[in-house]
């Protein structure tokens, strides 16, 4: 049920007993049993589930501010209603997620806030810019690609409300992936300016698409901590060594070349090879100073200010009402 | 900023007669039709659903996990309660 994160109430405990419930939570963390909101939990695991699924939300909103660019602009009617149906999907998988975040006993206001104000942060590849139609391509075959990765093992994360969100969310998230692979596809089977787009789009998507899976293992100072607890199932790099394996064939069906002289597949791992990530760029897009994070966040505060009378006057018609019926 | 504070719903979705209900989340909305208005966009874009529920979920009275067992538990040594627990000879039919 997702109704009860607000009632909690603040417990005094001694450290014997909050000792022997942290036990008794990891046991059942172990056999696999799904945690609900009105369940003891170590306040610890409530706090990163917040921080996770808040940053989880925040960039599924923010997201539809780089797709929402080419929705006047698409090329077709087809494509159009596509992109449409896309970026709502997005709202829909940010409200799906506030919901799961507001069960923990965060409020939905103080979320939205925390998103517009840029304390919050999101996903890095949505402060790049979408230069042509092709983006639109490479978003949906590698943003979406890389979100996949990185949202099915999360269908099986130990907090209920969220793996349930997810499930939902992955399911809405396969047609994403198709159709920015058929974009890409159409292009590349065009003329040479076409495919000239498609693969300048793929130049520029590909290292940002990487870096969606956070630092490399080495440097996630969250990573041990939610692995134990099963928010998370898998590593940054092994996710992101998935992505990269089964998406280099995509784009060699393509015909398009992956903008990384280093990569090769290596025989002995079974994997392919890749060059470095530039780290730099990641953590200086993460701190706001990437090409469109002052864009993206005045964009949304200029649409939630725009909003604010549709709000106020939904809440005036429902007071007025609501009283009306109490007088009746 | 003003807060609106608009209130909790939990969403219920039949996806095809003969079935009951299911909850499928929840949303914010100013109104009962506000949260049947919404709860079309957000859970039914792929015909998931013929009919939706919306529920304050103010108005929802839910059990105590930490009385889980005090409520549950009892009907856990009941094995008599299931058909399994009697004994059937062999060649008994129909039963």
């Amino acid at each position: 049920m997702y109704t009860q994160g607000l009632d909690q109430k603040p417990e005094a405990e001694n450290q014997a007993d909050q000792a022997e419930k942290l036990k008794q939570f990891q046991a059942r963390i172990d056999a696999d049993e799904k945690i609900e909101p009105k369940d003891w939990m170590p306040a610890a695991y409530r706090k990163t589930l917040i921080r996770q699924i808040s940053q989880h939300a925040h960039s599924e909103i923010v997201g539809m501010l780089p797709e929402g660019n080419w929705i006047t602009r698409a090329p077709t009617l087809r494509r159009k209603a596509i992109l449409l149906a896309k970026v709502q999907d997005e709202a829909g998988h940010g409200l799906y997620l506030y919901s799961a975040a507001e069960t923990l006993g965060v409020s939905r206001d103080e979320l939205v806030d925390q998103l517009l104000s840029g304390k919050a942060k999101y996903s890095s590849i949505f402060n790049y810019p979408t230069l042509s139609w092709a983006d639109i391509g490479a978003i949906g075959w590698l943003v979406d690609g890389a979100a996949i990765m990185n949202q099915i093992p999360l269908c099986r994360c130990s907090y209920g409300p969220y793996a349930r969100a997810m499930v939902r969310v992955c399911k809405e998230e396969s047609f994403h992936q198709r159709q920015g692979f058929e974009i890409m596809l159409t292009l590349c089977r065009g003329t040479e300016e076409q495919r000239y787009m498609a693969q300048d789009a793929l130049n520029r998507w590909w290292w940002p698409s990487l870096m969606m899976f956070g630092p490399s293992d080495v440097d996630s100072k969250h990573s041990a901590q939610s692995m134990a607890w099963k928010i998370k199932r898998f590593s940054n790099d092994e996710l992101r060594q998935k992505f990269i394996d089964v998406t280099v064939p995509q784009a060699e069906h393509l015909g398009l070349k992956m903008p990384d002289p280093d990569l090769k597949w290596n025989e002995t791992r079974g994997h392919y090879d890749c060059g470095e990530i530039d780290w730099q760029e990641f953590h200086d897009v993460l701190k706001g100073n990437g090409p469109c994070n002052r864009e993206r966040l005045e964009a949304r505060n200029t649409a939630h200010d725009n909003g604010a009378w549709v709000r106020e006057a939904a809440v005036a018609y429902a007071n007025k009402h609501n009283s009306g019926r109490e007088a009746a | 900023m003003t807060k609106q504070d608009w209130p909790l719903y939990e969403i219920f979705i039949r996806s095809r007669s003969g079935l009951s209900h299911r909850h499928v989340g929840s949303l914010h909305a100013a109104d009962a039709q506000m949260a049947l208005d919404h709860a079309r966009d957000l859970y039914t874009r792929r015909g998931e659903g013929v009919s939706i529920w919306a529920v304050a979920s103010r108005d929802i009275v839910a059990s105590d996990p930490a009385e889980s067992a005090a409520l549950f538990e009892p009907a856990e040594d009941k094995i008599y309660r299931h058909p399994t627990f009697y004994e059937v000879p062999e060649g008994v039919e129909n039963l």
